[in-house]
């Protein structure tokens, strides 16, 4: 690295740049200022990237240019295709690239110190490099086994064997000892071949990356919010790992910033289910699925079956309706008939809201962009703990495509798998309507008491046809 | 020594200045404040154009190349796709 001009200025630069990323975080707070919060942030960016183009001697210009083009268009085309159901393999996606190139970039810079430093690699820049190497690598593969699994790739459940933990330790400790190898000995192979190749970070590197592979692989669907939080974290530290590398402020207070927002996502979204990290990672949720005789006890004969017809006299006569959307909406693709429905209530002077579970969908938050691309507004969008205490207040509650969230055994049953996570008490409304497929467990593979309650009716059927069924016939009397 | 130590201030300072920032926006914009958030670890960006452009080994501006694109994808994507779901969020305010 050839510098042009003097460090002062561009370190000046970069913490104008990290500046403009805080703010652009505090402009995230409210819907109305998160719009600019992003230009803000992104503003940030090019800051940082245009002065470290300018104030650095590049030899090769159109590589870096290539590069940059050929970015540029690959990421342009997959946001401006991208549905918003596909929404969470898309971050996730791009959350991998982004420890990926830290992981490059750390085993690059490694690379050149052993070219022209005479071989020499100091120490806390090795611990670094081994850091960020490990940690980029975990989010590569990790995230790329999350988004297959989310696109439907790869399979949704979680895939387990007899001794995973083990095979799994086995490689965090190649990765660890190549790293510490690197540290120690990074003359062993002699100069040469130690500056072409620093073979320790590459064995590094692929050790990781399999290691990234095997974390994500045995988790289930249900458990994707959490593991795409954790990932998001962990690019983040990957980017401030390389910044430690490069010596480079801007790395290292970017990458700390996403690396702790992605820390409290997870922790809410633990939180949510009532479940350790350690819990979501190594546990392996919804292992075995309730047999027949046990769902058959609680549903033969309980059941009570509605059609839209009844729904919309149901609704005829509310004055407060509550929705709960889950991923199954999304699924239905069932969004804009449920918001059509909400604003047809709305319009007729119903007092209309909707509930929504922490982890609900795919991504923290992922109902409410869903909802807010169907044009609900903002304000119809409530949190659990905002919901709960107006159920009792409520007449008429649509669930439509969630099942665990509204779980009453949450509460009542120690023993469940689900036992403790925070659920939305539903049944507490006048009548309470599920729309399912099917009488099917859920996520946690337990069956739900609340579809036999006797303020419950099932409507069965797919989420969109029957939210759209609804709408015409709410449209019909009104 | 001292070097490290410095660094090591920004990243504490950092981590307490995000949590403090981070934990006051709301559920219903967590997805977008997620993939925003994942623009700005493309931040590695910064030394990948200079590994890229450095020339120093063919191998290094290889990795380099790789590394650029990979993070532009990751800035570019994660800015673009952020607009998109914030441009939707209606009642505000706005």
């Amino acid at each position: 690295m050839v510098e042009v001009f003097s460090d002062t200025v561009l370190s000046t630069v970069y913490l104008v740049a990290a500046i403009l990323f805080i703010q652009g975080l505090r402009d995230m707070t409210h819907p109305r200022t998160a719009v600019r919060g992003n230009f803000t942030s992104a503003a940030g960016m090019f800051v940082a990237v245009a002065a470290t183009i300018v104030w650095f001697e590049i030899l090769q210009p159109w590589v870096m240019i290539a590069g940059l083009v050929v970015g540029t268009a690959i990421g342009v085309g997959l946001s401006v295709t991208v549905k918003m159901t596909e929404m969470p393999q898309l971050v996730g996606l791009f959350n991998g690239l982004g420890g990926g190139a830290s992981a490059l970039v750390a085993g690059a810079e490694v690379l050149q110190l052993g070219s022209t430093n005479g071989g020499v690699l100091p120490v806390d820049v090795g611990v670094a490099a081994a850091a960020s190497g490990i940690v980029g690598a975990v989010t590569f593969t990790g995230s790329m086994v999350a988004a297959g699994k989310l696109h439907g790739l790869i399979t949704g459940s979680a895939i387990r064997y007899n001794g995973e933990h083990v095979v799994k330790l086995a490689f965090l400790l190649v990765a660890m000892l190549s790293g510490l190898h690197m540290v120690v000995h990074p003359n062993l192979l002699g100069n040469s071949l130690q500056g072409a190749w620093i073979p320790s970070y590459w064995v590094l590197i692929v050790a990781a990356s399999a290691l990234g592979v095997l974390l994500v692989i045995p988790i289930g669907g249900a458990d994707m919010p959490v593991v795409i939080a954790l990932l998001n974290a962990y690019s983040g530290l990957a980017a401030a790992g390389t910044g430690f590398v490069l010596g480079n402020s801007a790395l290292i207070i970017a990458g700390t910033l996403v690396g702790a927002a992605g820390m409290i996502l997870t922790v809410i979204m633990c939180e949510s289910m009532n479940r350790s990290l350690s819990n979501v990672l190594f546990g392996g949720f919804g292992q075995e699925a309730a047999s027949t005789e046990e769902m058959d006890e609680i549903y033969e004969g309980n059941i009570t079956e509605t059609s839209p017809e009844e729904v919309e006299m149901l609704l005829d006569t509310a004055g407060r309706v509550v929705i709960v959307p889950g991923y199954g909406m999304a699924v239905a693709q069932a969004q804009h008939a449920v918001a059509e429905l909400a604003e047809l209530l709305d319009e007729n002077g119903v007092d209309v809201e909707f509930g929504i579970h922490p982890v609900a969908g795919r991504m923290p938050g992922h109902m409410n962009v869903l909802l807010a691309e169907a044009d609900v507004p903002y304000d119809m969008m409530k949190e659990l703990e905002v919901i709960n205490p107006t159920f009792s207040q409520t007449d008429v509650v649509i669930v439509t495509g969630s099942n665990d969230v509204v779980n009453p055994l949450a509460n009542t049953d120690d023993s469940s798998p689900i036992s403790g996570m925070p659920v939305l008490n539903v049944g507490e409304a006048g009548t309470v309507v599920v729309n399912k497929r099917s009488l099917s467990p859920g996520f946690s593979g337990i069956p739900n008491p609340l579809f036999a309650e006797d303020n419950c009716l099932m409507l069965f059927g797919d989420g969109q046809e029957m939210m759209q069924e609804c709408v015409s016939q709410y449209k019909e009397t009104h | 020594m001292s070097e490290i130590v410095t660094y090591l201030t920004f990243f504490v300072l950092a981590a307490f200045l995000g949590y403090s920032v981070i934990t006051k926006i709301p559920a219903t914009l967590h997805t977008p404040l997620m993939s925003g958030s994942n623009a700005i670890t493309g931040i590695t960006l910064v030394g990948a154009v200079v590994v890229a452009g450095s020339g120093s080994t063919t191998l290094a501006t290889a990795l380099g190349f790789v590394a650029v694109v990979m993070a532009t994808i990751n800035v570019v994507g994660g800015y673009l796709v952020s607009h998109f779901m914030l441009s939707d969020f209606h009642g505000g305010g706005d």
